[in-house]
C-alpha cells in the first residue's frame, strides 16, 4: 500500500506477508507443541488432528515456521542491531512501563525492548529448530544417543517458553501502543506515531524529503 | 485398558487427577535367578507365543543373543556375557532382559499422551497402545533402554509382565514355561524374601558378592534379579544405580507447572498493566 502524505511506509507488502505467515505457523507450532508439554494443554492437539497427527505435523510446522521467519529475519536484522543511543533508552525502561512515554529518549526504527524481543525470538527459534531434529520421530531421533535427546528436549522446552513469552510481550506491545498494528496490517504508520515512538527513524525518513 | 481390564490404575501418563483405584490388590514381582538360568530361551518362545509376536529373522552376531536386541516384537531377550569377574576365572553370565516394571517409572513420567502408559496397583507398568502417539518420550524416560518404537505403526512396545494373565490370576508366560524354575513370580514381598534366601545360598557357594537387584533409584522394581556379582551389575549391561535422568525429571517435573504459570502469568500481567496504565494513545497530526 502506498503511503499518504501524513503517513510513513514502515513495512513492505513482502515483509508483512513474511510476518503473518510466520505468525500463523508459529501459532500452530506453539499449540501443537504445548499439547506435549503439559497434560492440561493436551487438548490443544485437537487443532492439529489429535495426538498422533500432532506428533506427525508439529516438526513439519516448526521447520516451516523457521524457514519463513528466515526471510523476515534477513529483512529486519540490520535495524535490530544494538546502537549507541539504545543504552539511554534502556535505562528508562521503568518510565516506559509506567506509560511515561515523554521521559524516553528518541528511539530508532526499533527501540531496545523491541530489539530484545526480536533477538529472543530469533535465538529461541534457532534453538527450537536444531534441538527439534534430535528427537524428531521416526526420522531423526534414532540416530542420536539418548543422553543427547534428553538434553535436547529440555532445551527445546526452554526455548519454546522463551518464544511464547516473547510473543506475548510482542502482541501486548502492539495492543498497548495505539497506532502500531496498522504497520503490519497496512504497512504504513502515521507521521505523528513515528515522531512519538520512533523519533530518530521519523527524522531519518523525513529529512530532506518534505 | 478401557473396559477389558478391571485393575486399579495408580498412575496414568499425562493425567493430573487420580484414576480409578478403589479396589486393592497385592504388589507382584518377577524374580529372575541368573544362577539357575541355562539360557534355553524358552521364555522368549513363551513370550512370542502368548503375545502373538513373530519377529523378523535377524542376523547372527557371533554370540548366542538372538535376536540381538529388544525390538517392538521381541519383548524379552536372553543376553549372554563372557566375563572374567576375577582374572583368569571365566564365567558365562546369562541375563533375561526386558522391562523392569519400575515402582517409579520414567517412561510414564515422560509420556505426554494421556493414558498411553499406566501403572496398576500390583506394580505392573503397561503401555496402552491405542493412546500411544509415537513421540518416543518414553525412551528418554527409561533408565534401562527398554521401550522400542515400531516402524510399522509408530507405537511403543515392551514387556507387559503379562498383565492380561496376571489380571486373571495366572503367572506370566515366561514364568510358566521356564524349565529350571529360574523365573519366579509372586507377591513382591515373597519374591524379595525368596531372592534374599537364594543370595544367601549363593554366598555359601562362594559368590561373596551375590545380591538381589531391586534398584532403589527407581523406587525398586517389579522385575528383580538374583545376581552372582551384584556389586558389578554392569558386567551384564545393567546400570549400577539407575534413576530417571535428571533432565527428564526437570523437564517433566518442576519445569512443567513453572512454565505454564509463567505463560499464563505474562498474559494476566499484560491485562492488568493495560487496566492500570492504559494505552499509549496515538497523537493526532495536529498536536505534533
Amino acid at each position: 500500500m502506498q503511503a499518504q502524505p501524513h503517513e510513513l511506509q514502515r513495512y513492505s507488502d513482502r515483509e508483512r506477508m513474511y510476518h503473518w505467515a510466520t505468525a500463523l505457523l508459529l501459532l500452530l507450532a506453539a499449540c501443537s507443541g504445548m499439547a506435549f508439554f503439559h497434560p492440561n494443554l493436551f487438548f490443544l492437539s485437537i487443532f492439529t488432528g489429535g495426538g498422533p497427527w500432532t506428533r506427525i505435523l508439529h516438526p513439519f510446522i516448526g521447520v516451516a515456521t523457521a524457514f519463513v521467519f528466515l526471510f523476515l529475519y534477513l529483512r529486519v536484522r540490520i535495524d535490530n542491531q544494538a546502537e549507541a543511543h539504545d543504552k539511554a533508552w534502556a535505562g528508562k525502561m521503568g518510565d516506559m512501563i509506567r506509560g511515561n512515554k515523554d521521559a524516553l529518549p528518541p528511539a530508532g526504527k526499533y527501540n531496545p525492548a523491541q530489539k530484545q524481543v526480536f533477538w529472543a525470538m530469533s535465538i529461541s527459534l534457532a534453538v527450537l529448530l536444531l534441538t527439534g531434529f534430535v528427537f524428531w520421530r521416526p526420522w531423526f531421533a534414532p540416530y542420536f544417543p539418548v543422553d543427547l535427546v534428553r538434553v535436547a528436549v529440555v532445551l527445546h522446552s526452554i526455548a519454546a517458553v522463551v518464544m511464547v513469552l516473547s510473543v506475548i510481550v510482542h502482541v501486548y506491545a502492539a495492543i498497548w501502543i495505539k497506532g502500531s498494528v496498522r504497520a503490519m496490517t497496512r504497512g504504513t504508520v502515521s507521521r505523528a506515531w513515528a515522531k512519538q515512538n520512533h523519533a530518530l527513524w521519523h527524522r531519518q525518513m523525513t529529512e530532506g524529503k518534505k | 485398558m478401557a473396559g477389558t481390564n478391571p485393575q486399579n490404575v495408580v498412575a496414568r501418563s499425562a493425567t493430573t487427577t487420580p484414576s480409578s483405584q478403589v479396589r486393592s490388590s497385592p504388589q507382584v514381582a518377577k524374580l529372575i535367578d541368573e544362577s539357575k538360568c541355562i539360557g534355553c530361551k524358552a521364555c522368549q518362545v513363551a513370550c512370542m507365543n502368548w503375545n502373538d509376536l513373530r519377529d523378523d529373522i535377524g542376523e547372527n552376531i557371533g554370540v548366542y543373543d538372538n535376536p540381538s536386541d529388544l525390538t517392538p516384537s521381541s519383548w524379552t531377550v536372553m543376553r549372554f556375557f563372557e566375563v572374567e569377574p576375577t582374572a583368569g576365572n571365566l564365567e558365562w553370565l546369562i541375563r533375561k532382559d526386558g522391562c523392569m516394571h519400575c515402582e517409579d517409572p520414567g517412561c510414564l513420567k515422560a509420556c505426554p499422551a494421556p493414558g498411553a502408559i499406566v501403572k496398576y496397583d500390583n506394580g505392573i507398568v503397561d503401555f496402552v497402545s491405542e493412546n500411544c502417539i509415537g513421540c518416543g518420550y518414553c525412551v528418554t524416560g527409561c533408565p534401562f533402554d527398554v521401550p522400542r518404537i515400531s516402524k510399522k505403526d509408530n507405537k511403543a512396545y515392551k514387556c507387559t509382565l503379562c498383565s492380561d494373565r496376571v489380571a486373571v490370576g495366572l503367572e506370566p508366560a515366561c514364568v510358566k514355561t521356564c524349565p529350571t524354575g529360574a523365573i519366579g513370580f509372586g507377591t513382591k514381598e515373597d519374591m524379595v524374601s525368596y531372592g534374599d534366601k537364594r543370595v544367601g545360598e549363593l554366598k555359601e557357594r562362594g559368590f561373596q558378592n551375590a545380591g538381589l537387584y531391586n534398584p532403589q533409584g527407581v523406587g525398586g522394581t517389579h522385575v528383580m534379579y538374583v545376581l552372582k556379582h551384584a556389586d558389578r551389575p554392569e558386567l551384564e549391561r545393567l546400570p549400577k544405580d539407575p534413576s530417571v535422568s535428571p533432565m527428564v525429571s526437570l523437564w517433566k517435573g518442576i519445569a512443567k507447572p513453572l512454565a505454564v504459570a509463567g505463560m499464563i502469568g505474562a498474559v494476566v500481567a499484560g491485562f492488568l498493566h493495560y487496566m492500570k496504565v492504559g494505552p499509549i494513545e496515538e497523537k493526532t497530526d495536529e498536536k505534533v
